[in-house]
């Protein structure tokens, strides 16, 4: 069985005031691939996200993570299966440290001491932060939290990350640092994101959602070459994907993205 | 609406005191606690009248911030922000108390004034004793210990996403005091009716974060226990720390030691003048 892979089927969710989040979404995500969910705000992929790993449970279809189907009596299973990264990190970061907020993981999976400490250690030393190890999250930067954030993560040693919105906020090299960091994992990702050009730098895939239906799901470099749809979407090119604003340019690059 | 960024600041720098490394910010969270904890009872059940028994008392919290190198102007103007509570408090007292138990010189005291005295003295000596122990131990030392002091530990979490998002409320609400004072031009006549909303607002957020938060630890595998893995080691000079003022406490709660001192003195001069 691949622990790595996600699969999605006709799922549908609408929120208790009646919202229609999401309406007969069907995807898959094989082993190692990034996929991108890109789509207007309201689109549904907030809510697509969180049944990754069963913060919601499917009202009608259903969500497998490397063959087990999301349910209650699987959720610690799936969990342990899928990382997610929310999109503020305040709301992740809770903890009166750092340290204590990137073991927070580890020690719910009942792991000893020494175990978790090895686990921030590694973590915290793959975003670059070990560092800010004995520092309170409220005293970090915008760059500093988000990489911790992934740390808290990444010490649960998932085999499939989830992430909404992770370059939003950041300044332009933090982001530059940030894409580094995300092209080297070789777990399965999933991002949902605003920023385009992220997607065509990191994602293979890219889906489109409206509406809280899929739009497309194709080649990255298809999607973003796909103007009707892009327009359908509410979305537009990856400014790395058009024409220089001052000379006049073609794009030196096809929005081919590279692994 | 600076007042909030002025209290956020004076706990961030109550935070990072914490970290210094003094041999008071090295006895043990537990210690502290409990040793604190003996104090306020102490002072807090000392007589109503009784004045001159609690000056003895400020000696824990002078001696600790000395001895942690806590900057004393800085813990002085936080007594100071606080006092206006125990004023308030107090106020009444020698309202109602006017019978005259002692002379200054020409001056008589009543009653009220003593115990008006005594409350706010109180109140500095306990607020102190807290401020140095969350100055020399961290909030997050003081929750721990708690925690391994058997409180129950909902509390416990409770005080520690509590003060860990009070930064997070304080800065929200500094930015919807600013954007309501940009467009305000100065102007107060609605300020009541605007302030409910913006409380309104306040409390919406909090609720959805609070959910958020919520989801971003059922996600990483909360069960409803915060797990911390702080080894925290209990030794015999922390035992020493403990009841050693403790004992102190004591003595100054049964012994009035200013008035015992005064009479040694008065009966040592008393003989030398007797001998003399």
């Amino acid at each position: 069985m691949n622990r790595h892979a996600i699969a999605v089927r006709d799922l549908s969710f609408a929120y208790p005031d009646g919202t229609l989040a999401l309406d007969g979404v069907s995807f898959d995500a094989v082993h190692g691939e990034s996929v991108a969910v890109v789509g207007a705000n309201g689109a549904g992929k907030s809510t697509l996200l969180l049944h990754l790993n069963g913060l919601l449970t499917p009202q009608r279809g259903s969500v497998d993570v490397g063959g087990t189907p999301v349910a209650r009596d699987t959720l610690p299973e799936i969990r342990r299966t899928v990382g997610m990264v929310f999109q503020d990190p305040d709301d992740q970061l809770f903890m009166p440290t750092v340290a204590e907020d990137v073991g927070f993981g580890p020690l719910n999976l009942g792991l000893p001491p020494e175990a978790v400490a090895a686990r921030v250690a590694s973590a915290l030393q793959r975003v670059g932060a070990e560092h800010l190890a004995e520092r309170p999250p409220y005293r970090l930067s915008g760059g500093e939290k988000r990489a911790v954030a992934i740390a808290t993560v990444l010490a649960m040693e998932p085999d499939v990350l989830v992430m909404d919105e992770p370059s939003s906020g950041l300044d332009p090299r933090a982001r530059r640092r940030l894409l580094g960091l995300l092209k080297g994992f070789d777990q399965t990702r999933v991002i949902a994101t605003h920023d385009l050009d992220l997607a065509a730098e990191l994602c293979t895939r890219t889906i489109v959602m409206a509406g809280g239906r899929v739009l497309a799901d194709r080649p990255t470099a298809d999607v973003f070459a796909d103007d009707a749809l892009l327009e359908a979407g509410g979305l537009e090119r990856p400014l790395g994907m058009r024409s220089c604003p001052v000379c006049g340019t073609e794009p030196a690059r096809s929005g081919t993205p590279q692994k | 609406m600076s007042t909030i960024a002025a209290g956020l600041s004076a706990l961030d720098r109550l935070d990072r005191l914490a970290r210094l490394d003094t041999a008071v910010h090295r006895v043990d969270p537990r210690a502290k606690v409990i040793t604190t904890a003996v104090f306020v009872v102490c002072v807090v059940s000392t007589g109503k009248y009784d004045l001159l028994g609690l000056l003895p008392f400020a000696v824990f919290p002078v001696v600790l911030a000395a001895e942690g190198d806590l900057p004393l102007g800085f813990l002085g103007r936080l007594l100071l922000m606080a006092s206006p509570f125990a004023l308030v408090m107090a106020a009444f007292n020698p309202l109602f108390d006017r019978e005259v138990v002692a002379w200054l010189g020409s001056v008589p005291v009543t009653g009220g004034w003593i115990s008006f005295a005594s409350i706010v003295l109180r109140f500095l000596l306990t607020v102190a004793a807290a401020l140095v122990l969350t100055a020399t131990t961290s909030f997050a030392g003081v929750c721990l210990a708690l925690e391994k002091l058997r409180v129950p530990e909902p509390l416990v979490t409770q005080l520690l996403l509590l003060y860990r998002y009070v930064f997070v409320l304080g800065d929200e609400t500094r930015r919807m005091a600013q954007a309501r004072r940009l467009r305000s031009f100065g102007r107060r006549g609605r300020d009541w009716r605007v302030y409910g909303q913006m409380l309104g607002h306040l409390l919406l957020r909090t609720f959805a974060r609070a959910q958020r938060i919520y989801l971003a630890m059922k996600a990483r595998g909360f069960d409803g226990s915060v797990r911390v893995a702080r080894p925290l080691h209990f030794g015999p000079g922390d035992l020493v720390f403990t009841l050693g003022w403790s004992a102190l406490f004591a003595l100054f709660r049964t012994v009035n030691v200013p008035l015992a001192l005064g009479r040694l003195v008065a009966g040592v001069l008393g003989i030398a003048a007797g001998t003399g």
